[in-house]
């Protein structure tokens, strides 16, 4: 109750607030910092390193933005939210942007207001249970208590997974990604499900990695990508473009290495109007005009990202798989930058 | 003789408002309730306002909308296709539940505890002395979390009972099962309200026991009536023991018989323990926690209570002949009643209000379900808060209400 009236409040004083300001863009640049919403700490995708410095797939994309509206990777305020409060928290103005592992679908798109900018990961809903157990297929887990972290997708996922296959479970409903690892370690639930690669990321962290297997089902759809508040048309295109530029940057070859070469003008225009050589791209979205520039020097094209926080030489060992170029099979697309 | 003239008639004028003080404090208190009107009307118009800007006007027919989630502890029918009011009104019994629990265990714990700490026994007096001030002094989440972390820790896994022969009970780290009473010979269920998200079914046999029950001990009373009466008049008292044991516990025998009473015992299958009632980890937790804290604070009440009554009363008490246990139920709890209830109101409506810090432990009340998942999934903050404020000032001011007229009927009574 305590909570909810908080954030009850907090709604209320942040919808008095969001009334009266007119874009993001404005409200950030003025703030000269960007307030990013991610998760309370999924290692890979968004947790405090030993230096207490926030890094990971989702904490590159909010750097990307802060480097491409104010030049400066560094100038993010990272907010970590629950499943529960995340939404609130952007509703209400407390954040400009969550990049949470957040699932697009239409009712949070349509009917809680939201504006998904892209997708900056293809996902699905798997399980993890101890190798001991021998249970090779998710059909086979009736009767299992399964851990789950309350106000997300898969909570409604696994009702739906459980029922149409006509099995029961018992679900154990977590706040946080932290205390489902710890209750699933200590037994208090055989299964544990949350996006496959939330799986993988949780699996890194434990003692013995190889205790713990993940079941071949993928029951679900997940794409996971940053959104930003209905309505507000400028801010969702900063956001969108500069998602694409990190995806177009792998596309066109852009590394952090030859950034610098590439950004002096090459044969290419589409590099050129990227990195803001050439045309008024930047202009148009209100920045700079190497907004581009900024937002790949950051941390890296895309693939760099991937490779550098949750790619298959790091603990958390994901294949690109559905998030590889559209040009090597992958789903990643990014529109023309014209 | 002597001339009588009406005094003059005082006109009324609006600088009277101002400058009588028969009139000022009336003007202040308009001034002062218009200007508090005011603010609570810019700010409501102001949320609705905004809220439409944002294209989320508040409107209540999400609570019809298919729930989609599950809920583990279920005190009646419910799927995942039920509709939100249904998982809310889940919830709402879960908060009860924890609440009705929390209260007795409290109670009992914290009379228990009040009057021991006032034992002539130094170690006793000294060790209560220590639960309370614990307690009292730590924030109930910090209980609430180190008692889920105790039982999930501390208990064993399930697979350790595998070939093993279980009793009655099994203590795991996901639950205690206990025994579940079975009718074989079952009298069925009465559905209430249809198949609306409120449907309600209650047990026939329960009726029938609850009735039986209470037709025994009206009966047993009537007995101890007339002995009363007896022994008034005549200055014998019948023996009446065995009669009213006999006419509280045979009937009820005889109606358990007929229903085919048995106990169903959980056994393991598959992953986990099935049959037998499954108190959860949560439940457990939240429960202990809730009334252990809660129990610190009637404990000193209960102290203060007995403390209030002067010593004349006990010595009045002993000269008369009374044993000390009899002193203290006859004499000092009734008088220290009065000033036990009414501080008793507000630390249950504290144990209430606290059951909403549930989510702690994943305990599924309404604040799990309204205030949580359905809140979340359909993404109506406002209209949710509001619901869950008006049901926990529902459940706090029904507890007030029991409980006064409780305290209307132990105070003093004056004629």
């Amino acid at each position: 109750m305590k909570k909810s009236v908080i954030l009850g409040a907090m709604t209320f004083a942040g919808l008095a607030a969001g009334a009266a300001s007119a874009g993001t863009l404005d409200d950030v640049k003025a703030r000269g910092k960007l307030n990013c919403g991610v998760t309370t700490g999924l290692v890979g995708f968004a947790a405090p390193n030993a230096n207490g410095e926030w890094e990971g797939f989702d904490v590159a994309v909010c750097r990307a933005v802060a480097a491409a509206v104010l030049g400066d990777s560094n100038a993010v305020e990272f907010v970590p939210t629950t499943g529960k409060t995340r939404f609130t928290a952007l509703a209400s103005g407390e954040i400009d942007m969550l990049a949470r592992n957040t699932t697009w679908t239409f009712s949070r798109d349509v009917d809680l207001k939201f504006e998904f900018v892209g997708v900056n990961y293809y996902d699905g809903q798997g399980f993890m249970v101890p190798k001991e157990l021998g249970v090779s297929s998710a059909k086979e887990l009736d009767g299992a208590t399964v851990c789950i972290q309350t106000g997300t997708t898969t909570e409604l996922n696994l009702a739906d997974f459980f029922r149409s296959n006509n099995i029961s479970y018992e679900p154990v409903p977590i706040e946080t990604n932290a205390e489902a690892q710890q209750q699933y370690l200590a037994g208090a639930c055989d299964v544990y499900t949350t996006d496959a690669s939330g799986l993988a990321a949780t699996r890194a962290t434990f003692d013995d990695p190889s205790g713990h297997v993940i079941l071949p089902e993928i029951i679900s759809k997940e794409p996971l990508g940053p959104l930003v508040r209905h309505g507000d048309h400028e801010w969702g295109d900063v956001v969108r473009w500069s998602l694409n530029a990190l995806v177009a940057a792998e596309e066109l070859g852009i590394t952090s290495a030859n950034l610098g070469e590439m950004a002096a003008g090459t044969e290419n225009p589409e590099i050129n109007r990227l990195l803001g050589t050439e045309g008024t791209l930047g202009e148009m979205l209100g920045l700079s005009a190497d907004w581009a520039k900024n937002a790949i020097a950051a941390q890296g094209n895309y693939g760099e990202i991937f490779a550098k926080n949750i790619g298959e030489d790091t603990p958390v060992g994901l294949a690109r798989g559905l998030n590889a170029q559209w040009t090597e099979g992958g789903l990643l697309y990014a529109p023309p930058f014209r | 003789m002597s001339t009588l003239t009406d005094p003059p008639k005082e006109q009324f004028r609006l600088s009277m408002l101002l400058y009588d003080t028969r009139y000022r404090s009336a003007t202040i208190q308009v001034i002062a309730m218009f200007g508090f009107m005011l603010l609570a009307a810019w700010l409501i118009n102001n949320t609705i306002i905004n809220l439409n800007t944002l294209g989320k006007p508040v409107a209540f027919k999400f609570l019809g909308e298919t729930a989609g989630y599950d809920i583990n502890q279920r005190l009646l029918d419910y799927n995942n296709q039920d509709s939100h009011l249904r998982a809310a009104f889940l919830g709402l019994l879960n908060t009860l539940v924890i609440a009705f629990l929390g209260c007795i265990a409290a109670t009992v714990i914290g009379v228990l505890v009040g009057v021991l700490r006032l034992s002539s026994n130094w170690l006793v007096a000294r060790l209560m002395t220590i639960y309370v001030e614990m307690f009292r002094n730590v924030p109930v989440l910090l209980w609430i979390v180190l008692i889920f972390a105790i039982v999930t820790e501390a208990t064993p896994h399930p697979k350790v009972y595998r070939g093993v022969e279980t009793g009655a009970m099994v203590v795991t780290n996901r639950g205690t099962y206990i025994p579940e009473p079975l009718f074989s010979r079952s009298l069925g269920d009465i559905h209430l309200f249809g198949s609306s998200p409120l449907r309600f079914d209650v047990s026939l046999d329960l009726i029938a026991i609850l009735v039986v029950l209470g037709l025994s001990i009206f009966a047993s009373i009537k007995m101890r009536q007339r002995a009363d009466h007896i022994q008034e008049t005549t200055g014998d008292r019948p023996k009446t023991w065995h009669m009213r044991t006999a006419v509280i516990v045979l009937p009820i025998l005889v109606l358990l018989i007929a229903l085919g009473f048995h106990l169903g015992y959980p056994e393991l299958k598959g992953f986990n323990f099935q049959g037998g009632t499954h108190l959860r980890n949560s439940l457990i937790a939240l429960w202990l926690a809730l009334s252990l804290y809660t129990a610190a604070f009637i404990a000193e009440i209960v102290r203060a209570g007995i403390l209030a009554i002067s010593k004349g009363q006990t010595e009045a008490a002993s000269a008369l002949g009374l044993r000390p246990n009899r002193t203290m139920s006859l004499v000092i709890l009734p008088q220290a009643l009065r000033v036990i209830i009414p501080p008793l109101i507000s630390n249950y409506l504290n144990l209430t209000k606290n059951s909403s810090l549930a989510i702690a432990v994943g305990y599924m009340d309404i604040t799990g379900t309204l205030g949580g998942i359905t809140m979340n999934q359909t993404g109506r903050e406002l209209e949710c808060v509001l619901m869950l404020m008006l049901v926990y000032l529902g459940i706090s001011l029904t507890i007030s209400a029991i409980m006064n007229w409780y305290n209307e009927a132990v105070k003093l009574k004056e004629r």
